[in-house]
């Protein structure tokens, strides 16, 4: 059984981080180029990991599976990044953005995690400033905020609906002056496809170079995972189409804990789908929902009617009625089960049922046509390629999609896993959101754990390293984690059944949006937990990879991917069966108050779940972490 | 912006470029798609034609994607002759097929430049673009230094302009679309949305000169200023940017020759 000691230090929580960083052991600065680092993805946290340790003086080596590093789907984000500023003198603090977060994670958060990264959080905007990630600004040149995903106060830093791509290239600028100064060997068109331990510590991993199909190996002093989230299990979700959770759930076989799998966030405001081709699908910013009125008609024949012929008394603005002091900005996912729910009743607008307004005639009336535009141009454009339809004219549709994943990897408050040695940052982790993610947090937290968590922590478990100790990639370990690879390589290519690798992936996606998607029951889950086992060995017997493992083969790289999703998507559904509660993202229809919120069991699942693999067939083991709350009491969640 | 066909499906027949490796010959094999929904992407109806190839045993097309939202910069096809297909200020992945007529032959090729070697069918190296990035196109800041955010009020206007250059997704349809093939959008974009900021003053010649030193080495051509580059950007990033570049650039070159520079370099005595 795992050892899963948080390490989250004792004393006061506004004086945790800071003791701790003064407690924890340093590197000899000259000792430091006698480290190697291995940074797995190039997103913001990887990509800040990797720039600040090589300032630091350690020897980084960065892989990633883009053909480069810039493109990490970090840079989708439209809204904005959070940070404790107070710049609006409108109340905020660290304590506030502490508790904001801690609450909209349903309390399923670590107090001393959430804390810090409300504390590093101006940092962040500091640094990202000095490196001219160009924020929006007001006339008198200082920094503009706007209040956002439900919060109270403006404390939201924004790049037009391009904060992700700003703060992205921000990092990757840092990243590629030490790439330029060669302080980090940069492989690009790599992937991490095994980690390699030694002596039970983290010492290496196995890359396939995607263009020339060669597998090589890299041995280091300590790995970091920083490779984002696993949406995609889904299939049809916003992330990139080549998002995946080959790199943590391959750590996870290795022996790390995968932590709390179930929560996955379902955002509210995405472009409905409209066919069985469909790849992706495609987030329309939750600002637009300070400015937008959600609603579907109060009776279901008129769901098909053209909203406009649909009276003003006949319209159901179902958040205003339920939320009214939160009204349209409630949490994502208290937005997006009230959008199910009003769907499920038939009220549903757009051919498939599944769709709500969201309008703007009265932002329209109040601010004119140009000041929607001046706010929302390029969304209302990106609506209008996908759908053809003008946004200024019919109220948008939406639906509920995946869109981030709270659970993954469990890492102490070092951030390092139950294997000494790894190190996980950013989506990958499961740190810091709970079992639900609150707008613009996502940002703050992969630049947190890259800039300024890590080249902390890192260090106080590198001390304990002799400098030079790291093993020869001639190691034993190495070799049979590269027999291993190569040999799952040539299972796929050998089968040659009738099936594409995509429509196993389509066929997966739909088994877990239906009986482990917004709302889940115990019959729908163990539903899923024997159709996904069927689904694999169907895949395993009959996929179809075509071409070879010397070269570019976009179908063997997912067919691994798709492989991997096929044995996490079980795990997820395990995990969700075994939490007999609802918080946050994760929602049990058994489990909630009569007015349809989440009910909570604070007694019995106060505590992260940690699983750890038990070999192939084995059914994993479920550890425990408890949750203790010393500064804030778990309460009920109220947005009324 | 396209005329849209409103009809719901359509057939078209991609004319894609194959080619198995840089040293195999190339050639444009026709790939019928009948009636397919006029809502479906252009990269979506490769996959479906991928997911036929494969299951007739045929290799399916290497092609680059990744967010298909328009924004990460990976997908890079010419269509039609265009460098991201026929929409004005949009990336190939949103291309929809309502853009194309029932009937139409549809051409599709690789970003063809001789910095971006192809690697597979519609796949190109586009590592040149990082390279210039490392050699300059950066503010030197070490995580943990920076002052105070709003210690460096920056004007409304420049803070907005600089947004306009950093928009640039780094996907080279402006080198594909150039027929010198000059990287001069992408570089006139980072060298202004840095020099627009006084963050990025101190570095400011430096950076221009090593940026522009780089893609030169890297065998870019010139620009002869047709514009062509922001024309194709999915981005719409206006070539305002290259004057202003070749403005930092002479003054730099300039400030260079003629700008005393001290002796000692070094820090303090230790």
């Amino acid at each position: 059984m795992a050892k899963l000691d948080s390490k989250v230090p004792s004393g006061p929580l506004a004086d945790k981080w800071r003791k701790h960083k003064a407690e924890i052991k340093l590197v000899n600065p000259a000792n430091k180029r006698k480290y190697e680092v291995i940074v797995v993805g190039a997103g913001l946290a990887g990509a800040s990991a990797a720039a600040t340790l090589a300032e630091l003086g350690y020897r980084v080596k960065n892989f990633v599976f883009h053909d480069s590093p810039r493109r990490a789907h970090s840079i989708a984000a439209q809204g904005g990044i959070n940070a404790a500023k107070n710049y609006q003198n409108d109340g905020d603090s660290v304590y506030r953005l502490f508790y904001d977060t801690l609450k909209g994670g349903d309390y399923r958060s670590r107090e001393a995690n959430v804390h810090r990264l409300a504390e590093v959080s101006v940092n962040i905007i500091d640094q990202c400033v000095a490196q001219g990630v160009p924020f929006a600004r007001e006339y008198g040149g200082l920094l503009a905020n706007r209040s956002f995903g439900g919060a109270q106060v403006s404390r939201t830093f924004y790049a037009r609906g391009q904060t992700g791509q700003q703060l992205l290239l921000g990092a990757y600028s840092a990243l590629s002056r030490m790439v330029g100064a060669g302080a980090i060997e940069l492989h690009a068109n790599s992937e991490m496809l095994d980690l390699v331990i030694v002596d039970g510590q983290a010492k290496g991993v196995i890359v396939r170079d995607l263009i020339t199909g060669e597998l090589s190996r890299h041995a280091a002093d300590a790995v970091i995972l920083a490779t984002g989230g696993y949406g995609n299990v889904f299939n049809l979700s916003t992330y990139a189409r080549g998002s995946n959770v080959t790199a943590i759930w391959r750590a996870y076989k290795r022996g790390a804990c995968m932590a709390n799998p179930c929560y996955t966030q379902i955002h509210p405001t995405c472009i409905p789908v409209s066919g069985d081709y469909q790849s992706k699908l495609t987030l329309m910013s939750e600002s637009l929902r300070n400015d937008g009125r959600i609603w579907v008609p109060k009776r279901k024949e008129d769901r098909l009617k053209p909203p406009g012929a649909i009276a003003e008394a006949d319209r159901d603005y179902y958040l205003e009625r339920i939320y009214p002091s939160f009204g349209n900005l409630c949490p994502r996912d208290v937005a997006s089960r009230a959008a199910k729910r009003v769907c499920d009743e038939g009220r549903g607008v757009g051919e498939t049922g599944l769709g709500v307004y969201l309008d703007f005639a009265d932002a329209i009336k109040r601010l004119g046509e140009a000041g929607v535009r001046e706010r929302y141009a390029n969304l209302f454009d990106i609506y209008h390629e996908i759908t053809a339809e003008s946004a200024y004219q019919v109220p948008m549709r939406i639906y509920p999609a995946v869109h981030y994943t709270m659970g993954g990897l469990w890492v102490d408050y070092n951030l390092m896993s139950n294997v000494p040695g790894l190190f996980v940052l950013g989506e990958a982790n499961f740190s810091d959101h709970g079992a639900n993610r609150l707008g613009a947090s996502a940002l703050m937290q992969g630049l947190a754990d890259g800039y300024f968590v890590i080249p902390y922590t890192i260090g106080d478990y590198l001390a304990g390293q002799a400098p030079g100790s790291r093993p020869s990639t001639d190691a034993p370990e190495f070799q049979a984690a590269e027999d291993h690879i190569r040999g799952q390589t040539t299972r796929l290519l050998g089968i040659k059944g009738r099936e594409p690798v995509s429509h196993f992936h389509k066929r997966l996606g739909k088994i877990m949006w239906e009986h482990c998607g917004m709302a889940r029951t115990q019959a729908g889950l163990e539903e899923a937990l024997r159709l996904i086992p069927a689904l694999r060995e169907e895949f395993w017997a009959n996929v179809n990879v075509p071409g070879s493992a010397a070269t570019l083969n976009q179908a063997l790289e997912q067919a691994g991917r798709v492989g991997d999703f096929l044995e996490f998507g079980e795990l997820l559904c395990l995990d969700a069966l075994k939490r007999e509660e609802s918080c946050g993202g994760h929602f049990r229809d058994e489990y909630q108050f009569p007015d349809g919120e989440c009910r909570r069991d604070d007694a019995r699942y106060g505590h992260v779940a940690a699983w750890e693999y038990q070999g192939a067939g084995q059914a994993p083991l479920r550890n425990i972490e408890p949750l203790n709350y010393e500064f804030v009491k778990m309460s009920v969640r109220n947005y009324k | 912006m396209v005329a849209a066909n409103t009809a719901k499906t359509l057939s078209v027949t991609l004319r894609v470029w194959r080619q198995a490796s840089p040293a195999a010959p190339g050639r444009f094999v026709d790939y019928p798609a009948a009636n397919v929904s006029t809502n479906m992407s252009f990269l979506e109806l490769i996959d479906v034609i991928n997911d036929r190839l494969t299951v007739q045993g045929e290799e399916p097309i290497a092609f680059a994607h990744d967010c298909r939202e328009g924004i990460c910069g990976t997908c890079s096809c010419t269509i039609n002759g265009k460098a991201h297909g026929p929409g004005h200020g949009i990336a190939t992945c949103q291309t929809y097929l309502r853009s194309f007529k029932d009937g139409d032959i549809i051409v599709v090729e690789p970003f063809r430049a001789r910095a971006f070697p192809l690697v597979k069918d519609l796949v190109v190296d586009r590592a040149a673009f990082d390279q210039i990035i490392q050699a300059g196109g950066f503010v030197s800041v070490r995580t943990g230094a920076a002052p105070d955010a709003n210690a460096i009020p920056v004007p409304k206007a420049a803070a907005d302009l600089a947004m306009d250059a950093a928009a640039c997704i780094g996907c080279g349809a402006c080198v594909a679309a150039c027929k010198n093939a000059s990287a001069m959008l992408f570089v006139a974009a980072k060298v202004s949305q840095l020099g627009l900021l006084p963050q990025g003053q101190p570095e400011r010649d430096q950076r221009v000169l090593a940026m522009v030193a780089k893609m030169d080495a890297l065998g870019f051509g010139s620009c002869t200023n047709q514009y062509e580059c922001s024309a194709a950007c999915p981005k719409a990033i206006s070539h305002d940017f290259i004057a202003r570049l070749n403005r930092d650039y002479l003054q730099a070159s300039v400030r260079a020759a003629f700008q005393p520079v001290s002796a000692s370099t070094g820090g303090g005595a230790g």
